[in-house]
């Protein structure tokens, strides 16, 4: 794989990540995490859509007239969450019915749309595609986090599998309700984005202004 | 890495070049929905059958994860009821009755009275669509559908009472929109649970169950009416209480659960 392949799936993972050097795809992230099987197919669903979108976007770059191009993007990503919905339903029934209008949502999701305008216009089809997969996993690395977090501290389970064994069912932990209402899923991404951000100093953005100090000579 | 957009301008910004994009977008996107929509249709309905099947088959206490739905399903007899009169309906095929559609139907449903609609049902169809479980032969158990309105939206579920039509067995939610963490123990095994072997009726035929505020103390002499609520989620068991009330009683079916009672079942 040549380096600039590698380049466009791997950086939004960590270094160019959507979520948390973006701060994108917030919506689904807060909605959807509750516990982590509904997340991974949230996570297969958009990274399905993004990939593709990015491909087709490329493949129509060069006729693609400028004043209608934001409405074709929406067309084209409209139609595969469609598909991406409706195959859902068909194969993942239950699933599907507790991410409910957030797999919809992936319409209106950001990261997909921020993806086919700012990369895909621009960028050969081969290397769009693995640019939608890259923002996909980088997206998926923080749900998958997210939702971990908040399912087991929230009910004591992963994948519906018991971890910390809870009160009700004679064990010892006591869940954290808190964990499973949305607020929570803001303080977790907000850890992460901070964890990221110490990490990576220079994630962290430049203060948009600063309060003009005030020195003693000015003051007298 | 990026090309530079060579192509703006002139030749791609032509009225008639950009209708011609736009048609044959639109043209491939509407076939690919299309045609997903319609491949994928018969399973999605199948998963709707199987689900409903399911939901039912554990009200009743049948389901058994390891066996086939369909198959468990064969001990399930679906029946129509006439609310009004709580007679059984023999000239309807309880496989084509959709209670939704003829709720909405002006012949086949009935507008709730505000006075007597504590479930916030508004429009209900004339018939119901309930199932009996038979062991022996003998009607051992009686599932009805029941719905209505939470905290925040309206809540679905059976209820499967036995062959007195007066002694729960089990009750089951399958889709409600009430807090997660909070008010969605309606659907929890444990809150479940509690429900076995509580009585619907009093003496006078009323129904009397409900789903206190906080938990049923000992020596209460209608603990066998009552269920524990879940302290927060005081609204949701409010909504439980007005949806039972309203469902076994005149208005529902408690003409029919009457004719039960009077040995009617068959």
């Amino acid at each position: 794989m040549s380096s600039v392949a590698k380049r466009a799936l791997l950086e939004p993972v960590v270094d160019n990540n959507p979520v948390t050097l973006h701060v994108l795809g917030i919506c689904s992230a807060l909605a959807v995490t509750t516990s982590l099987l509904p997340s991974l197919y949230m996570c297969l669903a958009l990274t399905v859509v993004a990939a593709c979108a990015n491909a087709a976007v490329s493949a129509i770059r060069h006729v693609l007239p400028s004043s209608i191009r934001i409405i074709v993007q929406m067309t084209i990503i409209a139609s595969l969450v469609i598909v991406v919905d409706e195959s859902l339903k068909a194969f993942a029934f239950e699933t599907s019915r507790e991410l409910s209008v957030f797999v919809g949502l992936i319409i209106t999701n950001c990261i997909v749309l921020g993806r086919t305008e700012s990369f895909a216009s621009k960028n050969p089809v081969g290397l769009s595609f693995l640019d939608g997969v890259g923002n996909g996993l980088g997206y998926s690395v923080i749900l998958i986090l997210v939702a971990s977090t908040r399912e087991l501290l929230g009910a004591g389970t992963l994948l519906g599998y018991t971890i910390l064994p809870s009160v009700a069912d004679g064990g010892w932990y006591s869940p954290n309700g808190m964990m499973l209402l949305p607020p929570s899923a803001f303080f977790v991404i907000g850890l992460i984005i901070w964890a990221v951000r110490s990490w990576k100093v220079e994630q962290v953005e430049k203060p948009e202004f600063q309060i003009h100090e005030v020195h003693r000579k000015e003051a007298l | 890495m990026s090309e530079p957009a060579k192509e703006q301008g002139s030749k791609t910004e032509t009225v008639a070049r950009t209708l011609l994009v736009a048609f044959f977008v639109s043209l491939v996107c509407s076939s690919l929905v299309a045609s997903a929509a319609i491949l994928l249709q018969p399973r999605q309905l199948a998963n709707a059958i199987l689900d409903a099947r399911r939901n039912i088959l554990e009200v009743a206490g049948l389901f058994e994860p390891d066996r086939d739905v369909n198959q468990l399903y064969e001990s399930i007899e679906p029946r129509i009821v006439d609310l009004a009169t709580g007679a059984y309906v023999e000239d309807i095929d309880p496989e084509s009755f959709d209670p939704v559609e003829a709720a909405k139907d002006a012949e086949l449903g009935v507008e709730v009275p505000a006075d007597i609609d504590l479930a916030r049902v508004r429009r209900r169809a004339k018939r119901a669509l309930v199932y009996l479980v038979r062991k022996d032969d003998e009607v051992s158990k009686i599932i009805l559908p029941i719905s209505g309105y939470g905290l925040w939206s309206t809540m679905y579920g059976f209820v499967a009472l036995e062959a007195d039509g007066n002694t729960i067995a089990d009750i089951t939610f399958y889709a409600h929109g009430e807090t997660p963490g909070v008010g969605d123990f309606i659907a929890k095994p444990a809150w479940r649970a509690l429900w076995r072997d509580k009585r619907v009726f009093d003496e006078s035929g009323t129904p009397k169950i409900e789903v206190v505020k906080g938990r049923v103390s000992p020596g209460d002499p209608m603990a066998d009416y009552r269920v524990d609520g879940v302290s927060g989620a005081t609204l949701t068991g409010n909504g439980v209480t007005k949806l039972m009330q309203y469902w076994l009683g005149d208005h529902g079916y408690g003409p029919y659960l009457r004719n039960i009672q009077r040995g009617g079942g068959t």
